[in-house]
């Protein structure tokens, strides 16, 4: 399974983003091949609107299976992600990913 | 952490005078969020330092480089905003009706027109007289006022709210029902509605309360100049127990406030009698609510 | 007056609360007693003029603003769309083109650079426009619907209907929002003159520099009319002097006023100051038009 994080760094030890649209990385863990890839969403930072459909468009480049974030996506980008076969998981802010994934893998996070 | 947003849906109900009291009533504990970023008025009652400041950016704005132009008039064809036109045999860009589209830089055929970040504001952090910390900005004339600064301040209040381990964030929201008041709402722990007893303030209040229901958010409202018009008093009152929204307090109307505020001072500060008391009221009502 | 189209008068503040609505509610009653006029509610997210004339409304429409439909028969895919649009309100997920309404700007891009026509721009309501009369009071209100965010589209269409219905005219005054933001510039940037509104406190001051500003940037005739003049001190009166900026008039505070608009009474009929402040005010707005006060 392809995991997604919304990340503030690009390490394991880094925090999770609480935002979506404006999530400062997004984090890529492949579970088969082992592959931990961060992705710089900090393009995002100056737009007025739309952020979170222009991060619900990269995210669907990368093709995750899961997203684990902290909010949850907005409004619009909720829609746009909904056309995504991805689950997703909220109230992971505050963790790092390492700790998020741990809860994630043990049933402890909460998915909407 | 909980999050207080005080808004109004009605301008000059007194919004921002109650906030500010409750400002002062909360001290250290509370880091005040100036939300209301397109006529920011707290500033002139809480004497900020404006300890640090940066620089707002949203949105494009079009330049036309006048040396590269070979006149066209494609841009001014293409543009929907009536923000080029034809002036002294050159195209110039009105930088307040320009819209950041970009269109015109797309469809340029000889590359002429850039778009550059639109520098729309600016946002301080400072520190108030009630030994706490305010974030609060000021929208540039003219500015897309799309609720991107409110996000900013909003966040910026939030993350020194948790660093210093506060219980509370105060926010002066945006008078109206668009953009900036929901960007001000989101992840609001309780509202407090200011409102008058007017059809104005009335039919606002129903306005900005449907906001607030989408949202979901647990409401309290304070009925400013209560006095003024009794029946209209009493009409509000039913419309907060139809809508379950807590009726927190009536304020009389009273010139002390304006007295008050003329000399840079909070209604708590001048007024040590029942005004304060009210006041310090309704700001103890609102944390036990927001508590549970 | 030499041109045929109305005096477009602007009400307008940088505050809220300080008296927009008051002021051009009166004054357009005021005015309609002797004469043909047009008031255009152009505070489209909280509307309030309404709030104080009865009657039904002559015409109503839909106000709307133009927003990209995909048409997938027509759509190769080719990913211009999402390319050009500045605020990704069209976005490519695969095959699937979604179009995000409340962050269309209507720049008609996507739309008109698609190869194969497959984006056409339709109508999307935003809110309603009702036109009322009363005798001589034509009253124009625009109401934009809860959850709709931007106010700038519906002001340009009531502007518009107001221009197109009722170009023959004497005067048209518009109720603007507050601020200076977008909104506040659409309601104004085409307007003969806008009166400030204030109040003599320190909020209405600083507000009112904001205010000035903006209408300096904009290039507008303007003057001041100070509202519950009493209150507070003269720095207002002290800053308009500085910046020779003239006062059109000073409403006195008067507790009766805040009574009478609180029921959604005009009050120029029962309070003779305001009166006097309205033939003021139209005096010095008629000056302007003939070129008489630079």
């Amino acid at each position: 399974m392809r995991i997604a994080f919304t990340s503030k760094g690009t390490e394991w030890a880094s925090m999770i983003d609480p935002r979506f649209g404006r999530t400062a990385f997004i984090v890529i863990y492949d579970e088969e091949t082992q592959q931990f890839t961060a992705v710089d969403n900090s393009s995002v930072k100056n737009e007025a609107h739309g952020a979170g459909t222009a991060t619900a468009q990269k995210i669907y480049e990368l093709k995750p299976d899961v997203l684990i974030t902290g909010n949850g996506p907005g409004e619009n980008a909720a829609q746009a992600i909904k056309q995504l076969n991805m689950k997703i998981f909220i109230d992971a802010q505050e963790m790092s990913l390492k700790q998020a994934y741990e809860h994630y893998k043990n049933d402890r996070l909460k998915e909407i | 952490m909980k999050e207080i947003v005080v808004i109004s849906g009605k301008g000059g109900t007194g919004k921002t005078s109650i906030t500010a009291s409750f400002a002062i009533l909360g001290g250290g504990d509370v880091v005040v969020a100036d939300c209301d970023v397109d006529a920011a008025d707290m500033h002139l009652l809480m004497q900020p330092d404006y300890d640090y400041s940066e620089d707002f950016y949203s949105g494009e704005i079009a330049y036309i480089d006048q040396n590269k132009c070979t006149h066209c008039g494609k841009c001014a064809r293409v543009c929907r905003f009536d923000a080029i036109s034809l002036n002294n045999k050159q195209y110039i860009i009105d930088p307040l009706s320009c819209e950041g589209c970009g269109y015109c830089a797309r469809i340029c055929p000889t590359e002429t027109i850039i778009n550059k970040e639109r520098l729309a504001g600016k946002w301080f952090i400072s520190n108030i007289k009630s030994g706490s910390i305010m974030v609060h900005a000021r929208l540039s004339i003219g500015a897309d006022n799309s609720g991107k600064l409110v996000a900013k301040v909003k966040n910026e209040a939030k993350d020194i709210a948790f660093e210093e381990r506060k219980g509370f964030i105060l926010v002066d929201g945006s008078p109206g029902i668009g953009c900036p008041v929901v960007s001000s709402l989101s992840g609001a722990s309780f509202v407090v509605l200011v409102t008058e007893p007017s059809v104005s303030g009335l039919h606002d209040l129903k306005r900005v309360s449907k906001l607030v229901k989408k949202f979901n958010i647990k409401a309290g409202c304070i009925i400013n100049k209560a006095d003024i018009n009794a029946a209209k008093c009493a009409e509000i009152m039913e419309f907060l127990k139809d809508e379950d929204i807590t009726h927190l307090t009536n304020l009389p109307y009273d010139e002390n406030f304006t007295k008050a505020m003329t000399q840079g001072l909070t209604i708590v500060e001048y007024d040590k009698g029942e005004l304060r008391e009210i006041l310090a009221e309704s700001w103890r009502k609102i944390k036990q609510l927001v508590t549970n | 007056m030499t041109n045929s189209k109305p005096f477009k008068i602007a009400i307008a503040s940088g505050k809220g609360g300080t008296g927009k609505t008051t002021l051009s509610t009166n004054l357009a009653a005021f005015i309609a007693e002797q004469e043909e006029v047009v008031l255009v509610d152009l505070d489209v997210e909280e509307p309030n003029s309404g709030l104080f004339f009865t009657g039904e409304p002559v015409h109503e429409e839909d106000n709307f603003k133009m927003i990209p439909h995909w048409d997938e028969s027509r759509c190769t895919f080719c990913g211009i769309c999402h390319k050009v649009c500045n605020y990704h309100a069209v976005i490519q997920l695969g095959l699937t083109i979604l179009v995000f309404p409340e962050l269309c700007h209507s720049c008609y891009a996507c739309s008109e650079l698609c190869p194969t026509d497959a984006l056409p721009m339709v109508p999307k309501k935003t809110g309603t426009l009702k036109d009322y009369q009363t005798d001589n009071l034509h009253f124009i209100e625009s109401r934009l619907d809860i959850g709709e965010e931007q106010a700038v589209p519906a002001i340009s269409k009531t502007k518009k209907y107001s221009a197109g219905k009722y170009d023959n005219v004497h005067i048209a005054i518009f109720d603007s929002p507050p601020g200076n933001s977008c909104p506040v510039i659409e309601a104004t940037k085409d307007v003969d003159f806008v009166i400030l509104i204030t109040e003599p406190t320190p909020f209405g001051l600083h507000d009112l520099t904001l205010a000035v500003e903006t209408m300096r940037a904009l290039g507008k005739p303007f003057g001041v009319v100070v509202n519950r003049y009493g209150i507070g001190n003269d720095a207002v009166l002290q800053y308009c002097q500085r910046e020779h900026i003239p006062i059109l008039a000073k409403i006195p505070n008067n507790r009766k006023i805040a009574e009478l608009y609180s029921s959604g009474k005009l009050i120029y009929q029962e309070i003779s100051e305001v009166k006097a402040s309205l033939t003021d005010i139209l005096d010095f707005c008629m000056k302007t038009a003939e070129g008489e006060v630079e």
